[in-house]
């Protein structure tokens, strides 16, 4: 036994006079607790005590505040008690039936937010991935000064948000900003200067930026499994004669689609649910042509100070992404296994 | 063995995580409570100056002198207007504030009903020299009438037309307009030259609000009935509305591109820069100070009153300003309570005021002579004849907010060309008013 030649916490925990007893006796004590303990069970047992830290933190820092915004969802909490919540008195359902009485002003603008964020989700996860692709394609093969265009290409991703975001914001202020700057003065492109920021625009604006700021990951990952895909295949396939097209439609993207499924998935979950980006670029009351649903439902708890009719709008987008991403794994992972 | 070490070692690192994560609310903030003097304050200030830089420039020397007073170190930050409610509210319903806010003194009741804020009782007001010290209209806005304030009152607004008395003469307009019509004419003799009659905040949702009171009051509109509904869709409001952003649409005499304006400094930088020639504003002395406008340089006049045969409230300003309040979160109350203290103090209200270019709160405090000058004397008129409060009830925030986020949202359609119509300027307001019943 060569472990107990070594201190451990549980030799400590001897008194001293059993300091300088033999090694064997120091480390009985515990060992003999771990002995009664199948064998089959301490293996068993390990997996589960190793993710332990990581369960714990997850129950800590996800599924609690999760119950406690399921749990505010049932609460009339308007500013009488949002001190101390456990005075709300109960709503029962009622939040839930503002929020989705789409007569109702409330209802209304969640329902138009929600398709304001349908539209921006599928714009902005098709060009993240459209970029991301491209890039990693053609940045497939080595040349001069691929590393630096890699390094450029995953600036936006390194810098944080809000140094983005807030630099977007600038160029797209309609006096003195560069975009309009470029588009009328420089290239003439336009006569009058347009808004950006507010109006039909803004959503323009927003999934520039948006794109902008996350297309690199798409990139990051699509480079990661380009660079897996073996060389023999394209080997094999210019033997046979296929050209680049042929390659990039038999070989790449079908090898990519695992990554892809991913990928996807994690660009539609965090477009959705987007909250940094409409924030910073208008400055925390989106405009309606660019209000996503997550600002909405930030904007429409403070606006009314009713944080259970928040909540409720949180659970109903928790409940309909649980969905959307359940079908879209369902979805693909039945075409993968027949394919 | 190995395995029993590394559950040990797992379970160890488990419970380690789990304890720091929940200890993780102490310790910021400077909080050494209960026995000896404290040593820190946090204090959240409201941005009164051109930019939140400007704000710890001014509020920097008063705090040192604060601290060699007491000892007591006093860590500001200054929080921009666009995000100073919902900060408040994040910090009433977490707990974790400062010790020390300014508020918008027509929030007072709305946060007063949230019970986050030490009420000032008469004790306490005792220990700032008494009730009598301050003056009347700016402590009827710290809460609701009958109850103890939920804040005191530190620097004393109203709103003035601000006009630039250079490009008035080059213009040959010889007087500040003293009726709508006059505004208009005077606004479309400015407008040239790329520079602009007037200029306005119109993305700002305060801003917005406060505007739309103070023309509704013309107008004779009520945010709320006598039993407390809302009632901001009503035809007179949807009048003042519509005059108010007629100035850009129909007048042509605000730049469209102040529908972007949004954080709280924009409209003054166009006026102080010589962009606007007018500006319907609270004090902006810090902000002409800093763009080397002198007091000499631009005038203060009452915002222009409706025609009396028109029927209407002489009103032409609101009772605004700034109150201090006291987190019920603040484990440093009488430090709290000693800085509230200073801060109310004749000498602090004087250089502060003074540097705001705002009026003090306390009587005592006037016999400087800088508050006789002709911008102050200017706005302690309108405030003490034709400026209306705004109601101090609990709903006055969300007022505030739903009918300020909706003219943000016109001065947008407005700005890109739309036709604003009655009937679309009741339609949001209706909205902001069905919002406000949801809620409550």
């Amino acid at each position: 036994m060569v472990a107990s030649t070594t201190p451990r916490p549980g030799a400590r925990r001897g008194t001293g006079s059993r300091e300088g007893g033999s090694p064997r006796s120091s480390g009985r004590g515990p060992g003999r607790i771990a002995a009664l303990i199948p064998v089959r069970l301490r293996r068993l047992g390990l997996p589960y005590l190793l993710i332990l830290p990581a369960i714990v933190l997850e129950l800590l820092i996800h599924l609690a505040p999760m119950l406690v915004g399921i749990w505010m969802s049932f609460l009339k909490l308007t500013q009488f008690f949002i001190r101390n919540w456990s005075a709300a008195p109960g709503a029962g359902l009622a939040n839930y039936e503002i929020a989705v009485d789409f007569d109702s002003a409330v209802g209304a603008s969640l329902l138009r937010s929600f398709t304001v964020t349908v539209a921006f989700t599928v714009l902005a996860v098709g060009l993240c991935w459209l970029l991301g692709t491209a890039a990693a394609v053609l940045m497939q093969g080595s040349f001069r000064g691929r590393g630096v265009l890699r390094t450029l290409f995953l600036t936006p991703y390194a810098l944080p948000a809000y140094a983005g975001v807030i630099t977007w914001s600038f160029m797209f202020q309609r006096d003195s900003g560069m975009v309009n700057h470029i588009l009328v003065e420089q290239s003439g492109l336009l006569d009058e200067r347009p808004f950006w920021l507010i109006g039909g625009n803004s959503f323009v604006a927003l999934l520039v930026t948006y794109v902008w700021r996350v297309w690199p990951f798409a990139f990051l990952v699509l480079m990661a499994g380009v660079q897996n895909i073996s060389d023999d295949l394209y080997e094999a396939s210019a033997i046979d004669g296929a050209g680049w097209w042929r390659q990039l439609r038999s070989i790449t993207l079908p090898m990519l689609r695992p990554v892809n499924q991913v990928v996807v998935l994690v660009l539609f979950l965090w477009t959705f649910n987007d909250f940094n980006t409409p924030y910073v670029l208008f400055g925390g009351s989106a405009p309606e042509e660019a209000d996503l649903i997550s600002i909405h439902i930030y904007q429409s708890s403070f606006v009314t100070w009713n944080f259970g009719s928040g909540s409720a709008m949180s659970v109903l987008l928790l409940l309909f992404l649980l969905l959307v991403t359940a079908v879209y794994l369902v979805a693909t992972s039945r075409r993968r296994s027949r394919a | 063995m190995r395995i029993r070490k590394l559950a040990t070692t797992a379970l160890a690192g488990a419970l380690l995580l789990a304890a720091s994560a929940c200890g993780g609310d102490g310790g910021d903030g400077g909080t050494s409570a209960e026995s000896g003097a404290p040593k820190t304050l946090t204090y959240w200030a409201s941005n009164q100056g051109p930019s939140l830089e400007a704000d710890q420039e001014i509020l920097k020397p008063e705090l040192d002198r604060f601290k060699k007073e007491t000892g007591i170190e006093v860590k500001v930050e200054v929080v921009p207007w666009a995000d100073l409610l919902n900060r408040i509210l994040a910090a009433t319903t977490s707990g974790q504030g400062p010790d020390v806010l300014n508020i918008g003194n027509t929030w007072s009741a709305s946060l007063q009903a949230t019970g986050a804020f030490v009420p000032f009782d008469d004790a306490l007001l005792a220990k700032l020299g008494g009730r009598d010290r301050f003056l009347g209209p700016s402590l009827a806005a710290t809460g609701a009438s009958g109850q103890p304030p939920a804040a005191v009152p530190i620097y004393g607004m109203t709103y003035g037309l601000m006009y630039n008395k250079k490009m008035f003469a080059e213009a040959g307009v010889e007087a500040p307009p003293k009726t709508w019509d006059e505004l208009i004419e005077t606004g479309k003799k400015l407008t040239k030259d790329g520079k602009w009659g007037l200029a306005v905040e119109g993305a700002s949702v305060t801003e917005n609000a406060h505007h739309a009171f103070i023309f509704g009051q013309q107008h004779g509109a009520e945010p709320f009935d006598a039993s407390g509904k809302p009632q901001f869709d009503s035809d007179k409001q949807v009048a003042a509305t519509k005059q108010f952003l007629d100035l850009m649409a129909v007048h042509k005499i605000v730049n469209p591109s102040n529908a972007e304006y949004g954080n709280g400094t924009q409209a003054v930088q166009d006026f102080t820069s010589g962009k606007a020639a007018m500006l319907m504003w609270q004090s902006i002395a810090s902000s002409a100070k800093a763009a080397g406008m002198s007091e000499d340089d631009y005038g203060v006049a009452p915002i222009p009153l409706p025609d009396p045969a028109q029927g209407g409230k002489q009103v032409n300003g609101m009772v605004a300003g700034i109150n201090m309040a006291i987190f019920k979160s603040s484990r440093n109350r009488d430090a709290a309570v000693e800085f509230v203290k200073f801060m109310t103090g004749k000498q602090t209200q004087q250089n502060l005021n003074k540097a705001y270019g705002s009026l003090p709160t306390v009587k005592d405090a006037y016999d400087d002579p800088a508050f006789q000058s002709e911008h102050i004397k200017a706005f302690q008129e309108i405030l003490a004849t034709t400026a209306a409060p705004l109601p101090q009830v609990p709903e006055e925030s969300q007022y505030e907010t739903l009918v300020g986020t909706a003219m943000n949202e016109l001065f947008a359609d407005v700005a890109s060309g739309k036709q604003v119509t009655e009937e679309q300027i009741k339609a949001k307001l209706t909205e902001a008013n069905e919002k406000m019943l949801a809620g409550s």
